[in-house]
């Protein structure tokens, strides 16, 4: 930033702080809203953030406010539905460039067949955190893991030494550090593939996300997301979503294989026809391949 | 079949990993819990084979004669068969699966691990015991069910190739020929265990819980851990009817891990896998995994699944080849 004061740092860290304050109101309501509590601490003296945790469903249909609306498939009656909600982008609005706002609205047309959580596909980040399958944190030493229901996505964030993203993957690369009562991750090399929610938005590869996790109560952990990605939008926005322990006696991970849910979606087409004449050339097993690994 | 990240993490693998030192008296470090650390990213990549070659009968181990003369024999197979590789044409099938050598890796890391085990499984046999016949039944019903109809559908094709699980995975975990690697996290009461072959993570509680109600069946089974002094226990229960352990397993399978530091860098991997259903009776065996520096890697399978497609419209194709052929 340019800074035509001549005074000291403490001065120009004061104007960065009141430009902020007037120039990026978004950021400054999500901090402001986040309530002062101090977390348990972990034996190490960090904030706990074990256990598992699922936000309410809402985001993950869409994360700007809405009203209900059909379910993609009306055959399924009103069971999937699009439920309304309030909307989990700070100031409301994903700033989309006009192409780009183009592109989400294909995307919700083919959501059927492009949703990438219709294919089982790993949620990435940020939208593993708020789908509607629970996930657990193992706050280790010095590496957290988090580990997802949906599809088994899995990331270490990286809190010894940091991790150079080797590729773009659909978890991302991870480095993680603690300022004061929250734990700041620092996400890229997330790739293009992902989605954000139900509704289309999306990201290009050139996406970067700073998380913030901040306890708000002893089961409520508030997450938010700064989403920066230039060819996308037109400038950095926030999501800011509550998660919510699940407090279930005996409340634990389960697994979900969703590739077998997803088979019919993806080869249904490529299906033997009913009344194919048998046996085909290739089921004997010559030379195209064999009948298990 | 996707294979995107192999080649980072032969390059993990190909970093030494020290010997297992079998010191009984080693004290595992502790986590701010005060449990056991086993944290780490380990390589559970092995020379040992599973089973014992028929031909080694009873012998358990190998004397340190053998072991030397085997290290050397493999050594003289890798020297006469360097330079003798073939150069890929860029581009081709070969060019693009496995040629470490390109990539100035090191193509065998099995070596990794020492144990001078003929076999991992223990015992006088050293192999899966003999199948009940209900087991072998069970298994001829499977086969006969798709004979013919292999390509017919997703369904019909292998696990591993539907991207549901591979057969390392377990519970018992067993090495993989490629991406070995794990890392195990540990949060307040639970041991988290990430396997890269494909991307599976096991989540282990050690507060004392019951197992999970009997109507939940999974395909890695579920878990439950306890500390035994220095050692993790693992009990696993409520597989489903393809438990990740293969080998005709059946949803009664039982199987019992325990996890040991047994140095700074190494870890003594146990298990005893029992299915009355399936066997005559139970089989145990164990291998070393050790610290590898690095990572794991993600393995995303199903993402970029584009064998399956293939398989299939390959299998459509031919059908109407013949169909037309028949005109």
């Amino acid at each position: 930033m340019r800074n035509w004061f001549t005074g000291s740092v403490v001065v120009a860290s004061a104007t960065a702080a009141i430009l902020t304050a007037v120039f990026v109101p978004v950021q400054t309501q999500a901090q402001t809203k986040a309530p002062a509590y101090k977390a348990p601490r972990t034996k190490d003296g960090k904030p706990n953030l074990n256990g598992i945790w699922m936000s309410n469903g809402l985001p993950n249909w869409d994360l700007e406010p809405h009203g209900p609306a059909p379910s993609v498939d009306p055959k399924l009656g009103s069971i999937y539905a699009i439920p309304p909600s309030v909307g989990y982008v700070v100031g409301g609005k994903i700033p989309y460039k006009p192409e780009a706002l183009e592109q989400k609205k294909k995307n919700f047309a083919a959501r059927a067949k492009e949703d990438p959580e219709a294919k089982c596909y790993m949620g990435g980040v940020p939208r593993a955190n708020y789908m509607s399958y629970p996930f657990q944190i193992l706050q280790g030493s010095p590496d957290i893991m988090m580990s997802y229901q949906y599809a088994g996505a899995v990331r270490i964030l990286h809190l010894g030494t940091p991790a150079k993203a080797p590729a773009d993957s659909w978890m991302g690369t991870s480095n993680a550090k603690w300022e004061g009562e929250t734990l700041v991750v620092d996400v890229t090399a997330l790739g293009d593939q992902s989605w954000l929610d139900r509704s289309g938005n999306f990201h290009s590869d050139q996406l970067h996300v700073v998380e913030r996790w901040t306890m708000r109560s002893a089961d409520v952990l508030i997450y938010e997301a700064r989403i920066e990605d230039p060819e996308v939008y037109t400038q950095p926005w926030t999501i800011r979503v509550p998660l919510y322990r699940q407090v279930e006696d005996n409340a634990r991970l389960l697994e979900f294989k969703c590739v077998v849910f997803a088979e019919e979606l993806l080869y249904g087409h490529l299906r033997k026809p009913v009344g194919t004449p048998e046996p085909a050339p290739a089921n004997n097993g010559k030379g195209k391949g064999k009948g298990k690994q | 079949m996707c294979k995107t990240k192999w080649i980072l993490s032969m390059a993990v693998l190909a970093l030494a990993v020290p010997a297992v030192a079998q010191t009984k008296a080693y004290k595992a470090p502790r986590t701010p819990d005060g449990v056991p650390d086993l944290q780490g990213v380990y390589s559970n990549s092995s020379a040992v084979p599973l089973e014992r070659p028929a031909n080694l009968g009873a012998k358990e181990f190998y004397t340190d004669a053998e072991v030397k003369a085997n290290k050397e024999a493999a050594a003289a197979r890798a020297a006469a068969a360097a330079g003798k590789a073939p150069v890929n044409e860029v581009g081709t099938v070969a060019d693009i699966h496995y040629d470490t050598a390109q990539f100035g890796l090191k193509g065998n890391v099995t070596d990794a691990m020492v144990s001078k085990r003929t076999s991992i499984i223990t015992g006088e046999t050293g192999r899966v015991p003999a199948m009940l016949e209900i087991a072998t039944k069970r298994q001829a019903d499977a086969r006969a069910a798709v004979a013919g109809h292999q390509f017919d559908g997703p369904e019909n094709r292998g696990i591993a190739e539907r991207c549901i699980y591979w057969g390392n995975e377990g519970p018992p975990m067993l090495p993989v020929g490629y991406n070995a690697t794990l890392q195990i996290v540990q949060g307040q009461g639970y041991v988290g265990i990430v396997q890269e072959m494909i991307h599976d993570t096991r989540i282990i509680p050690t507060d004392g819980r019951p197992h999970a109600s009997d109507n939940i069946r999974q395909f890695f089974g579920e878990s439950v851990g306890r500390w035994e002094g220095d050692t993790l226990v693992v009990d696993t229960t409520n597989f489903n009817d393809m438990p990740a352990v293969g080998r005709g397993a059946s949803r009664e399978l039982h199987v019992i891990e325990k996890f040991t530091r047994t140095g700074p860098q190494t870890v003594l991997y146990q298990f005893t896998v029992s299915d009355p259903k399936t066997w005559e009776k139970s089989w145990s065996g164990e291998y070393p995994i050790g610290k590898i520096d690095g990572a794991v890697y993600e393995y995303a399978c199903q993402e970029a699944n584009y064998g399956m497609a293939n398989i299939l419209s390959g299998a459509r194709a031919d059908e109407k080849k013949a169909a037309a052929a028949k005109k």
